[in-house]
């Protein structure tokens, strides 16, 4: 693996297939707040946490956006939304020309069949009481695709091996499996009923170091194969960038910055995007030994209280006084990078 | 440079209904005065029951020391009485543990549990020890650290956690700190200030600090040394330099292999390990990595290999360490 080498295998894949696709889904002006109620009988209404504070954006068919941030910051709610798991305090979700916020539940049933979740645990997200065949059947049986047992069964196999698993581990349960094998499973179901659109919500995160990397070939595999479409919701920067064609950066509910995954990493331009990149080690110690450690002060606030104006100033090295008052927009600095920063 | 922890062949097994795990498997290492060494490797290798060995925390049973020597200061650790070890707990090594949620009492203040370590191990007045718990905190970084005593853990945010922990673990100015997966649990932005944090504290104060973790980037910025873990034994050993660019075991290279990188071009994919690390209670004869590796040959099924120097202070258990694809990087 030397640096030649490495230079050579860059750019395709990842970043030119895909750009002039048509849009798949739109996400405009998505609110999120949970309320904050105080008292048992006369339940009152208290304080709003707001989760995720007006954020739009779109994603193209076949592109995989990346939705990175730190805990708390929003990025799994904006998933949820566009599961339609939670109902969206404000805002429009267009999937495939329909908003799936005016639609209830019985119009929505076939479209949920389109839009599927990988989630973050293995170990919580699958039932332990079925087995792995039966799990990765369910869906396909509620949603009456595959009405016929055998058939059912034979497809289940097909996933099994399709996500890199033996299909005699069907009769499995899940803890007799490791986190690996049950993140592919989770895959399998998510991909049983032939999904659009996949939303990964930190599909990686839990898995050792060598494991993830064989799981994000698989993820890569099946979008190149079954021409999905994934938000890639993480906190791993070097993990989004390597599978990502554009990349959010969300901080305390709001999208700071938004740009081309490599436009991102190369060109940074909102401070709290910075403070992200600096503060991932690189495995290297030369490079390590060599680079500024600036790190960013302070911790996140709470997001029942932002704080005034831009939500970042508190943190920010460039803050000035205006920043006090006045909510940055994102602005388009260049064609497709958007910033919602004033000093940049 | 002076030893402050030799570890000799140390074996730590669990027995179980399923069989014996062999958690730690005869592993060797020393930690300098003021050093930092590093502890890599995966779930179940074996990284954590090591460093709880050498505090004797590991819960017996189902767990036990079988093997091997532990000496601390030129004591030897393993046969201490249960009073003499707890002199040692939290006065001479401390420790940092992964779960800033878990690891504080819920139901004591910050200030009690500070305060606690001084009186029983330095025999400090109440009114001395909250003193000094206050000037700890103020030392790591928490602002305001006079209120924060009397708040209690589910009052401060995860960040601000590990930061008592690690004021905890310096109250008593230890010799020797074992940090296991300190920032795992944290954000990105959280994990720089806090290992910033720890570095800073151990090179100002001479303290030497184990850290055990997975990520490989923390321990290229922090390590001064590294043990690479893979089923229960150290496969490689050496500075951090030359782990990161002459890895001279399959293991080591297949993991700087499969991690994407901020510093280097993207690559159309990425080069996993193939296959799943092995189940310990059934492990073979000869090297635990064979199933998994590129360059098994027939002796490395009947014959586990021992570490063996490949340069200067840098040792690999491999019986093709000297026939890896090498380097990681062009000299450029």
């Amino acid at each position: 693996m030397s640096m030649a080498g490495a230079a050579q295998d860059t750019g395709p894949g990842a970043a030119s297939k895909v750009r002039k696709g048509e849009v798949l889904l739109q996400v405009k002006g998505l609110k999120m707040y949970f309320p904050v109620t105080e008292g048992i009988i006369f339940r009152k209404t208290v304080a709003q946490v707001k989760a995720v504070d007006g954020i739009s954006f779109d994603i193209r068919k076949g592109e995989t956006l990346g939705l990175v941030g730190e805990s708390g910051c929003g990025k799994t709610t904006t998933g949820r939304c566009i599961l339609q798991l939670e109902r969206p305090t404000e805002g429009e979700i267009v999937f495939a020309g329909q908003n799936l916020v005016d639609l209830d539940a019985r119009a929505l049933r076939p479209l949920r069949r389109k839009i599927q979740v990988i989630f973050q645990d293995p170990y919580s997200s699958l039932n332990p009481r079925m087995k792995t065949g039966d799990i990765v059947a369910e869906p396909m049986y509620v949603h009456g695709l595959e009405p016929d047992a055998t058939k059912r069964e034979q497809r289940v196999k097909e996933l099994f091996s399709v996500c890199g698993l033996s299909p005699n581990l069907t009769d499995r349960y899940p803890h007799e499996m490791s986190g690996g094998q049950r993140q592919r499973v989770g895959i399998a179901r998510a991909l049983s009923l032939n999904p659009e659109f996949i939303v990964c919500d930190e599909a990686v995160s839990a898995l050792d170091v060598s494991i993830q990397a064989q799981v994000i070939n698989l993820l890569e595999d099946l979008r190149e194969e079954f021409g999905l479409t994934y938000l890639f919701i993480a906190h791993d920067l070097s993990v989004v960038r390597h599978l990502c064609h554009r990349v959010a950066v969300m901080y305390l509910g709001k999208i700071v910055e938004l740009a081309e995954c490599d436009e991102l990493y190369d060109n940074p331009l909102h401070p709290y995007t910075r403070a992200l990149l600096a503060a991932v080690p690189v495995p290297d110690p030369e490079i390590e030994a060599k680079r500024e450690h600036q790190t960013v002060k302070g911790e996140v606030p709470s997001p029942i209280n932002p704080p005034s104006g831009c939500v970042f100033h508190p943190r920010c090295p460039l803050a000035v006084d205006s920043c006090r008052s006045e909510i940055p927009d994102l602005r388009e600095l260049k064609p497709g990078h958007w910033v919602a920063c004033t000093e940049v | 440079m002076a030893k402050i922890l030799e570890i000799e062949n140390l074996q730590t097994q669990f027995f179980t209904s399923a069989g014996t795990v062999r958690a730690v498997d005869g592993i060797t290492y020393t930690v300098n005065r003021g050093e930092t060494v590093a502890i890599v490797g995966e779930s179940g290798c074996g990284k954590s029951v090591s460093a709880l060995s050498i505090l004797r925390l590991i819960p017996d049973p189902p767990g036990r020391v079988v093997g091997g020597s532990i000496r601390f200061m030129g004591m030897d650790i393993l046969a201490l009485s249960d009073a003499e070890i707890r002199k040692v707990r939290g006065r001479r090594i401390a420790m940092v543990f992964q779960e800033p949620m878990t690891s504080l009492n819920p139901v004591l203040t910050i200030g009690r549990q500070l305060t606690e370590t001084l009186e029983h191990h330095l025999g400090m007045a109440r009114e001395a020890a909250n003193a000094r718990a206050a000037e700890l905190l103020g030392m790591v970084g928490i602002s305001d650290p006079e209120r924060r005593l009397t708040q209690y853990p589910h009052h401060l945010s995860g960040g601000m956690r590990q930061r008592v922990m690690i004021a905890m673990a310096l109250s008593c100015e230890p010799e020797l700190i074992i940090a296991d997966e300190p920032t795992t649990a944290l954000d990105v932005t959280i994990q720089a200030q806090i290992l910033e944090l720890m570095r800073d504290l151990t090179k100002r104060l001479g303290v030497a600090l184990i850290i055990i973790t997975h990520n490989l980037g923390v321990v290229a910025r922090y390590a001064d040394r590294v043990n690479v873990m893979y089923a229960g034994k150290i496969i490689e050993q050496g500075s951090a330099l030359q782990i990161y660019h002459q890895p001279s075991h399959p293991y080591t290279l297949g993991l700087l292999k499969s991690v994407p990188r901020l510093d280097q071009p993207r690559k159309e994919k990425l080069d996993p390990i193939q296959g799943q690390p092995p189940d310990l209670t059934r492990l073979g004869a000869g090297c635990a990595f064979r199933p998994r590796c590129r360059y098994a040959v027939e002796r490395c099924a009947n014959e586990i290999p021992a570490l063996e120097p490949v340069s200067e202070g840098h040792t690999s258990a491999c019986w093709q360490k000297d026939s890896l694809d090498q380097p990681l990087r062009d000299a450029s």
